[in-house]
């Protein structure tokens, strides 16, 4: 029971570790689509360069996308960005600070995916094979020009039959796929010292204003849940007394409008509670026709009056 | 019990967040179906397209009719939308709410079906590859075929063992150019959901959002009120069935004791509580008779107050539960004014 309790307090105060934790998969998510992917390039003229840097560029901007629409707090944000203004001031810090928040986590994926498409290095091949030139390469160096485009178009595909026992075609290949994985480090590394210059720096400028920032965007972000379960609280007292309130106005009908004995009952009250009042066929599908076709007004101010 | 509560209000506070799983289950149950169906090409000119573009297409339609169909709301909608006004409002609102949110869930399967589809790429290269354009990717050097027998043969295309055109069009420059054309579709479609999901995601707050709250709480207060009767219900059932089994044995107790001129046992001070359960049935005749009257005749289906005596001579099979006929027509003729 506690350990419920410990579970749900940790997150509900902790929603920044539940984001981290989307963001991960998220990225984890994008790795596997690469791997799962099967890259084919057309080995076309007109199509290596469009089929090349569209398969490292549309999909970033999809994980991008996603990954907003699944981070609950862009939600929060766009909400406290627009709410109107009423007794409660809006601190544009805070804003800024959730917006950053988001839009950092909602970078990783796309970033994982173009750094492991870089490493690969398909992509690169197929959309620049074209674009070689074909003088440092002995086999394309005595070919006209308009055959040595075609046969550079067709360097990525290994199986193809003019290409199948071409070794420049390997050297070609392995040339554009080290200055594919060599971006894709240099990439990482900026990436890296830029976070880590980032996070080291951080304190020396504006901290106050920071911790303000993050206490408040986090306020926000638990006020919010907790005005939803107190909605969904109220709702459910609101339900019950209506049923009960239903039940007795059943109840009172049926002592109007019949005249059998009073009860000198023996039975435990807990049962009569239970029957409240209705005790044969009809009665049961009166009520029950009743509650399909009459609805109760959502009006308890009598019930709770009593 | 406190358990029980706690997680029921954690799963009520989360409905979205169980929705949600419930979806993400559906979307890796269809891209798992895809990948355990075996697509088989039929290479022959005028069923490639309609195989293709059939598995591409109807699959989804179901999985849209399935993500209905598996969300309990449903019901609940039909219900709240067909029931008469009687003396609560109908606001339209709220059942386009439902409504939308329902859709939009319903419709993560079938997306993530036509997604995988396009980027494998074996839809499009079996329904288009009658379509090649065979001056740009063919060889130039081979004569023209006739229109028919072109087709036949750009057809087998997907076939690889079977394919016979390898001087008019190389098989494997063929099925490329198609599945370039299906990943570059594939991925556009992607993009365009994901862009249309983030639009409607985002421009809720910018434009509706009091509205959106309101429609929100009703449609959960909608949801909970109907489990709550549900429950009461239950719990009446309950007291219903268990106060006319007692009152059926009972009054089978009374009446056998008056039949064989006995009088009703009373139970003594001390007979303790053993006793009071056995009803006043206590040999095996009576309790064959018990279970044959139960079997045969089920008694009415009106609990009758304790204080009515209710012997109205059971001989044999006849139920013993009718009440005299003047209440009963009281009650049975009014009308509620509720």
């Amino acid at each position: 029971m506690d350990r419920f309790r410990l579970i749900f307090q940790y997150f509900q105060s902790n929603s920044e570790s539940v984001m981290n934790g989307i963001c991960g998969l998220l990225a984890l998510a994008s790795v596997k689509m690469y791997t799962c992917f099967e890259f084919s390039c057309p080995c076309l003229l007109q199509y290596n360069m469009a089929y090349g840097l569209g398969i490292m560029f549309v999909p970033p901007v999809a994980l991008f996308l996603c990954g907003l629409i699944l981070n609950r707090q862009s939600l929060v944000m766009l909400e406290e960005w627009r709410r109107p203004r009423g007794r409660r001031k809006k601190d544009v810090a805070v804003i800024r600070y959730m917006c950053s928040s988001i839009i950092q986590r909602a970078m990783v994926a796309p970033v994982a995916w173009i750094i492991v498409t870089l490493l690969d290095g398909k992509c690169l091949i197929c959309a620049f094979s074209g674009s070689v030139d074909p003088d440092k390469f002995v086999g394309f160096a005595n070919t006209s020009p308009v055959q040595v485009q075609q046969l550079l178009a067709k360097v990525p595909c290994k199986d193809d039959e003019l290409m199948r026992n071409n070794t420049s075609r390997k050297a070609v290949s392995r040339y554009l796929r080290c200055w594919s994985q060599a971006l894709g480090w240099s990439i990482l590394l900026i990436i890296i010292v830029a976070a880590f210059l980032a996070r080291w720096l951080r304190p020396c400028f504006n901290q106050a204003t920071l911790l303000q920032a993050r206490h408040w965007s986090n306020y926000i972000d638990i006020e919010q849940k907790i005005f939803e379960e107190t909605c969904c609280e109220h709702s459910r007292l609101f339900a019950h007394k209506c049923i009960l309130h239903f039940f007795e106005s059943m109840r009172r009908e049926i002592k109007l409008h019949s005249f059998s004995l009073p009860r000198e009952g023996e039975k435990d009250e807990g049962e009569e509670d239970l029957l409240r009042g209705i005790t044969d066929q009809d009665q049961v599908n009166k009520l029950l026709k009743m509650w399909y076709y009459e609805k109760p007004p959502l009006d308890i101010s009598q019930a709770t009056r009593r | 019990m406190d358990k029980f509560r706690m997680i029921f209000q954690f799963l009520q506070s989360n409905q979205e967040s169980f929705m949600n799983g419930i979806c993400g289950i559906m979307a890796l149950a269809s891209a798992q179906i895809y990948s355990a169906f075996d697509f088989n090409c039929p290479c022959l000119p005028h069923y490639n397209l309609a195989y293709g573009l059939g598995i591409l297409l109807v699959p989804p339609f179901i999985l849209f009719l399935l993500g209905f169909v598996m969300n309990n709301n449903v019901s609940m909608l039909a219900e709240e939308w067909r029931r008469p006004q009687g003396q609560r409002g109908k606001d339209p609102a709220v059942l386009r709410y439902m409504f939308c949110s329902m859709a939009q869930r319903a419709m993560i399967a079938p997306v993530v079906w036509v997604s995988v589809t396009l980027l494998d790429g074996k839809c499009i290269t079996c329904a288009f590859c009658t379509s090649v354009s065979v001056e740009t990717l063919g060889n130039t050097s081979h004569p023209g075929l006739p229109q028919e027998e072109m087709k036949r043969v750009l057809a087998r295309i997907p076939c690889k063992e079977i394919y016979d055109g390898q001087e008019l069009i190389a098989n494997e420059v063929a099925v490329r150019y198609l599945r370039c054309i299906s990943q570059a579709l594939g991925w556009c479609f992607v993009l365009l959901m994901t862009t249309l999901a983030f639009l409607v995601r985002s421009l809720r707050p910018c434009f509706t959002q009091a509205a959106f709250l309101k429609s929100r709480y009703w449609s959960h207060y909608i949801d909970i009120e109907r489990k709550l009767f549900d429950e009461t219900c239950t719990e009446h059932a309950r007291s219903f069935a268990k106060v006319c089994i007692q009152q059926f044995f009972e009054g089978m107790s009374t009446d056998l004791a008056a039949a064989r001129c006995h009088p009703p046992r009373k139970a003594t001070a001390d007979a303790g509580e053993a006793t009071e359960k056995l009803l006043g049935i206590t040999d095996q005749g009576t309790m064959n008779t018990a279970l044959k009257s139960w079997h045969r005749c089920k008694p009415a289906l009106h609990l009758h107050p304790p204080a009515l005596p209710s012997g109205n001579g059971w001989m044999g099979e006849e139920q013993s539960h009718t009440h005299s006929p003047v209440p009963r027509r009281e009650v049975a003729a009014y009308y509620s004014g509720v």
